[in-house]
């Protein structure tokens, strides 16, 4: 299977909408060459601006370019933008509801070897949370192409993480991508697994093992991480009466507590949830830690099976 | 390098008001001001009059004087802009706002009041602000962008940030600072209301500033001292930003809650709105 990182999916269709449109600009903070806003850069050297290591400036500074008119991307690291930049970021962008997009690499802990300071694992639990933001977490590099798109088309504050290793292409470029509206993998009866990113591909290879022990898996790629599929997820619910989800991120407050959120006010049904259980990651290879850490495909078939036990 | 990113037109001369420094009228205006801050603050019960009553002169200057604005058409392309950074000065903003004629000056009774555009820190849902803020520190960073952009599309519009002087102990004013430099963006005119007065203190006692205009020269700045509650001075600061050839800075001396003498150079008085009696004798001492 074809393998890159999504990174380099932003960074393509970037450079392909600016050469499409003149009102799309980048702003940066030292580190294009990492998250691939590089590649507009080097089109588009009198649209690009580097702010230096300052992120809480390059947030700022995007503000005032979409305040005017311009379709922002702001770029750098997941954990330095949401963590460091994050008053600018609930402020000028949300509370502004400024046309920025902020995309982030070096989500996960699949950062690998550079630790735990590098490795964000709370984006999406703290950007889900701020009111007028969309949070998108691309499966793959031809996904990660559409949703850059998407952004730049959708007026509103867009945050979307990207990764740092390769991940495998599992779609195609026909597949529809609609933001909000999760797209099923896999069809399945006895339990449904939701996940986003690098965990859809390994919830198939999951799906695949589990066939032949009898079990009959539904992957779900969602995509969108807020605004959260609720159809989809209550679909699942009434179709396999039993949910795991898995993320490359904490288990608070990201993917699966969306889930949760959802089937608690719609239609309860036993739910496991595979993600980083409350600790920091530490310097490793990118599979040593997902499977240090739980989150390989072993470890969502122990899931799948444990929910299935608890069915009501 | 020049762009046309936008078929929107640049600067074609497009009617704006010539607007004149009358002193004797701005200091007239000026007891308004004062007035109005007090009363609107002492109905919501809350507010910040301390950083509000030192800015009044210069907001006078800006919006009466040196900005090009049109209140019938808030939105206008190539307006000026202000940005204010410090956010909680929003009494001062919403007076000067009102005195422009964005909005009745009737709606400043609600200021602070449930479903009122008048937020306790300045909104962009009030006709004439261009920016959220409450949060310190961010102004001059969004004031870029602007800038940035202007650059972009081909304006001639100006870029004003005023800042509080304990604001700019926060990190994120001096990152800023370091970019409007290193763009040259002499389209960006920075204004320090210094009262040197913040919410716990002296900002010489909590954290102290100086030498002020040399940390900013040291950043690239072009710096011009002036009394923050001298017209003729704020003219001749505001005017020398005309032929900037670097972002512009006007560290604007002025004295928190400036005209009220119980209130003047007190802290207590940032955060906290007069009571009925404070305010009958704040009143009857500006009608002098």
């Amino acid at each position: 299977m074809n393998a890159t990182p999504t990174r380099d999916g932003f960074g393509v269709e970037l450079t392909a909408l600016g050469n499409e449109r003149k009102d799309i600009v980048v702003v940066s903070a030292d580190l294009e060459d990492a998250t691939r806003a590089e590649f507009f850069k080097k089109e588009f050297p009198d649209r690009f601006f580097t702010v230096g290591i300052a992120e809480q400036d390059m947030v700022g500074t995007a503000v005032g370019l979409a305040l005017e008119g311009f379709v922002v991307f702001a770029s750098s690291f997941a954990v330095f933008m949401t963590n460091r930049a994050y008053d600018m970021i609930r402020i000028d962008v949300c509370q502004n509801n400024a046309n920025v997009k902020i995309v982030c690499s070096h989500a996960g802990i699949t950062v690998g070897e550079d630790g735990s300071t590098a490795q964000c694992l709370e984006d999406l639990a703290i950007m889900r949370v701020l009111p007028n933001m969309t949070v998108l977490c691309p499966v793959d590099t031809i996904e990660a192409k559409k949703a850059t798109r998407w952004m730049a088309n959708n007026y509103g504050p867009f945050y979307m993480r990207t990764s740092r290793s390769a991940v495998p292409v599992i779609t195609a470029e026909a597949d529809p991508f609609v933001v909000g509206k999760a797209n099923v993998m896999r069809e399945g009866k006895d339990v449904t697994i939701i996940a986003c990113g690098l965990m859809v591909s390994e919830s198939l290879q999951v799906a695949e093992m589990l066939k032949k022990e009898g079990i009959d898996a539904r992957v779900v790629n969602m995509h969108t991480i807020k605004p959260i599929d609720i159809q989809m997820i209550v679909e699942s619910a009434k179709q396999t009466k039993a949910i795991v989800t898995a993320e490359e991120h904490q288990i608070m407050g990201g993917l699966g507590s969306a889930v949760c959120e959802a089937l608690a006010q719609n239609y309860p049904v036993p739910v496991e949830m595979i993600g980083m259980n409350d600790a920091y990651g530490e310097t490793g290879d990118p599979e040593g830690l997902l499977k240090k850490y739980h989150m390989k495909d072993r470890d969502i078939a122990q899931a799948v099976k444990r929910v299935i036990k608890r069915k009501i | 390098m020049a762009h046309e990113y936008f078929s929107w037109s640049s600067f074609k001369g497009e009617f704006v008001q010539d607007q004149k420094m009358d002193v004797a009228a701005f200091k007239a205006k000026a007891v308004t001001f004062r007035k109005q801050i007090l009363e609107m603050t002492h109905m919501a019960g809350s507010g910040h009059p301390g950083g509000s009553l030192s800015a009044v002169e210069i907001l006078i200057s800006l919006y009466c004087y040196k900005m090009r604005h049109k209140p019938q058409e808030p939105h206008w392309a190539n307006r000026d802009r202000l940005i204010i950074s410090k956010g909680h000065a929003s009494p001062v903003v919403y007076v000067a706002l009102a005195d422009s004629g964005y909005f009745p000056k009737e709606e400043l009774g609600t200021f602070r009041k449930l479903g009122a555009r008048l937020q306790g820190h300045v909104h962009r849902k009030v006709p004439g602000v261009e920016l959220n803020t409450g949060s310190l520190g961010h102004g001059l960073s969004v004031a870029n962008g602007m800038a940035l952009a202007a650059r972009l599309q081909n304006k001639d519009f100006k870029v004003y940030c005023l800042m509080g002087d304990g604001e700019i102990q926060e990190g994120s004013v001096w990152e800023a600072a370091m970019s409007s430099a290193h763009y040259k963006l002499h389209n960006v005119c920075a204004i320090i209301d210094y009262n040197k007065v913040q919410e716990n203190g002296p900002v010489s006692e909590i954290m102290n500033l100086e030498p002020l205009a040399d940390k900013w020269r040291s950043f690239g700045w072009e710096v011009i001292e002036a009394d923050g509650h001298d017209f003729d001075e704020l003219k001749k600061a505001l005017d020398g930003f005309d032929a900037a050839k670097k972002p512009y800075v006007i560290i604007a001396h002025t004295a928190k809650g400036k005209g009220i003498s119980f209130m003047e150079g007190k802290s207590k008085w940032h955060g906290k709105a007069p009571n009925k009696e404070e305010l009958s004798t704040a009143l009857k001492e500006l009608e002098g």
